[in-house]
């Protein structure tokens, strides 16, 4: 495939940028490889039978569904008092996951880390789709969802209009924006890429569905001026909806007065998890993929660690969290919040709440060895671990405090049913299915931008082919 | 007898008997502009500055992708881009106060094709006009306008979604999004001469010069 050299080391070569594309010389091999899974007439066997399964989740969790409005929020194991169940914890773990696309595109984009360009593309389209696996689950939760429309100010016969003052309400909007918003960015982001494969179709079908989604682009000059600004002002726009998008999931528990909830960490503690779990998805979804469909010289080893040190960073602050919150409870001499966080961490769901501090704050810690970080195995499996113990904080913080609240009299205790546990397992499905029809028929990598990051793309290079001897022309 | 009419028609560009308006293949069509093709982005940076220099205005530079400093070297102009989205983000903190004052805070009637009743909500014994509890959903409908705005204004500034164009008609210019640079000069610019105009681009050293018909 490449007659050059994989410079596959993580090694820093002082002096030296880090190539950011391995085996590349044109640019022309960049476009033929990553449309590759594209064109291809007959993606590979893995992909075959993962779609086979996660396609009959996503029909179960359908079904699943249809079963629920059909019953009744009765077939859930929600009760008094614990009203939120499976659905929340649902809902929050999927809009966790959601960040990392948002915040690599936007964030890693300000900060002029160009290395973002290789895993962008596909942590945005995992933000829509995580996003769209957390709409249903409040939507579902509704009960009667036939009035779901009474989420929305929506001037109608009987004058009664949402109640602007609930975090729920604000949620709505915080989802619903951060969904259009990623939509836009992630559109945005593709024309030019899907120019590419309208150029490149070989029948008349592809041709005309890429080019209708290409919208005409042409890569003019004048255009990618505009382009280049919208993308900064677009990047400028989603870091702080990205942040705010969590915060006002949080405020969904901090806002309210029960114990274990009514605390001013909540927001900047639940982006770091979002940040955590979402980075943990990326891995776990790159790591297959790049073998799947050979793109190992540009999702590389190096991407893979600083994928790994964001969440070591991200997994320390998430276990600093966990410590303050109980700190903050001793602290504050309130009996309620002392006991809520005694009760989380020894009382009936002791063991959720050690399978969250074993997932989320002792398994990040084995990237601080470089061998772990560079160990596609390691890494696998602790993204894995860390996807389990972030469902699990959720998991934890829904359930206990709203089981064990002030009186006992009114405490209760949570038991999923398999209903419960299928629709979640069904949302993997959906979640699945629409990323793998994503990376057989959409660019999987951000073409254009991956291009510009080459060195090749200097326009003060040189006038030749043989730019390395430019380079140091201009510099003397 | 023949032979010598196929060169003609396979090579246009040697010939400078072709009237400059037709197309020599067919005859018929109107020529559209000249396009010339560079594989390095050192080098459409150079032609560009050439051909802004020698005072075209309807040019234009297609690449694959966004060449640093091209757009400026071409001489085009800051978009007003962020000026809309400003407007855009106003526009969206606007409607997000009064769409929560109205609804919660106020007891209006209006009609807008319904008619439109507010409510005086008393929650918690909150104020009716408890602008904190608005910010957030304020500060999401600023986001939502101002990104919606950014991407609707990118697209209709540059006159987007355009299914037809001499460019995108031309067989020659597919690699545009995939690694060839193309300098492209409109017939209708008051300094185009055809043969001038294929010898200034010429004097480029493109790797081709293509004929674009409209």
């Amino acid at each position: 495939m490449t007659t050059l050299p994989v410079d596959n080391t993580t090694m820093e070569k002082p002096g030296e940028r880090p190539p950011l594309v391995l085996g590349h010389t044109s640019f022309a091999t960049v476009t033929s490889e990553i449309c590759r899974p594209n064109e291809t007439r007959k993606p590979p066997m893995a992909w075959y039978v993962t779609m086979a399964i996660s396609s009959c989740m996503a029909m179960m969790l359908g079904a699943l569904i249809g079963y629920l409005i059909l019953t009744g929020v009765g077939v859930w194991g929600n009760n008094n008092p614990v009203m939120w169940g499976f659905p929340i914890v649902n809902f929050v773990f999927w809009v966790g996951i959601g960040h990392a696309g948002t915040l690599i595109s936007a964030v890693l984009f300000l900060f002029r880390q160009n290395w973002r360009t290789s895993i962008n593309r596909f942590a945005e389209a995992m933000t829509i789709f995580a996003v769209i696996c957390a709409g249903t689950f409040p939507g579902i939760h509704i009960g009667r969802v036939w009035l779901a429309y009474w989420l929305f100010p929506i001037p109608n016969q009987m004058s009664m209009w949402p109640q602007f003052r609930s975090p729920l309400l604000w949620d709505v909007f915080a989802v619903g924006t951060y969904f259009t918003v990623s939509l836009m960015f992630w559109y945005v982001g593709m024309v030019p890429d899907l120019a590419t494969l309208r150029d490149r179709a070989t029948n008349k079908i592809k041709a005309v569905s890429y080019g209708i989604f290409a919208l005409g682009w042409r890569g003019s000059m004048r255009h990618w001026h505009r382009y280049e600004r919208a993308y900064l002002l677009l990047a400028a726009l989603a870091t702080p909806l990205v942040l705010s998008v969590h915060t006002i999931v949080s405020f969904d528990f901090a806002v309210s007065q029960l114990p274990g909830w009514h605390t001013t960490i909540f927001p900047p503690y639940f982006v770091a998890g979002a940040i955590f779990s979402g980075f943990a998805m990326v891995l776990t979804l790159a790591i297959p993929s790049r073998e799947l469909w050979g793109l190992k010289n540009f999702i590389t080893l190096r991407h893979l660690e600083n994928m790994a040190k964001i969440i070591l960073l991200t997994g320390t602050m998430v276990g600093y969290a966990y410590a303050m919150e109980f700190f903050m409870a001793w602290y504050s001499g309130e009996i309620y919040e002392q006991f809520a966080f005694i009760n989380r961490a020894f009382g009936q769901y002791a063991w959720a709440y050690w399978i969250m501090v074993s997932c989320n704050v002792i398994t990040p810690q084995i990237f601080w060895f470089k061998w772990c970080r560079r160990n596609i195995w390691v890494l696998f499996f602790a993204s894995l671990f860390v996807n389990i113990g972030m469902w699990f904080e959720r998991y934890v913080i829904t359930v206990t405090s709203l089981a064990n609240d002030f009186l006992p009299s009114s405490w209760g205790t949570f038991e999923p049913t398999w209903v419960d546990m299928l629709t979640f397992v069904g949302s993997f499905g959906l979640f699945m299915t629409l990323f793998l029809l994503f990376i057989r028929f959409l660019p999987i990598l951000a073409i254009a931008e991956i291009k510009m990051v080459m060195p090749e793309a200097d326009p003060h290079a040189g006038h030749d082919h043989d730019h390395h001897n430019h380079q140091e022309e201009s510099t003397s | 007898m023949t032979t010598p009419m196929v060169e003609t028609q396979t090579k246009p560009k040697t010939s400078k008997m072709i009237v400059e308006d037709m197309n020599p293949d067919t005859g018929t069509s109107k020529l559209w502009g000249l396009a010339a093709e560079f594989s390095t982005p050192a080098e459409i940076m150079e032609a560009a500055k050439k051909v802004r220099a020698a005072g075209f205005r309807w040019w234009d530079c297609h690449t694959p992708f966004p060449v640093h400093g091209l757009d400026f070297a071409m001489g085009v102009k800051y978009t007003i881009l962020p000026i809309l989205v400003f407007f855009g983000g106003i526009t969206g903190a606007s409607i997000g106060l009064i769409l929560q004052v109205f609804t919660n805070s106020l007891e209006l009637n209006i009609w807008a094709i319904v008619p439109v009743v507010g409510y005086q909500f008393e929650v918690s014994g909150k104020p009716l006009l408890s602008l904190p509890a608005f910010i957030p959903v304020i500060f999401e409908l600023t986001m939502l306008l101002s990104a919606g705005t950014t991407v609707m204004g990118m697209f209709l500034l540059n006159k987007l979604p355009c299914f037809y164009h001499p460019v995108l008609k031309s067989t020659e210019m597919k690699r545009l999004t995939d690694d060839r640079f193309y300098l492209v000069i409109e017939s209708r610019d008051p300094k185009f001469v055809k043969p001038r105009t294929e010898e200034l681009l010429e004097s480029l050293k493109p790797d081709k010069i293509i004929e674009l018909e409209a």
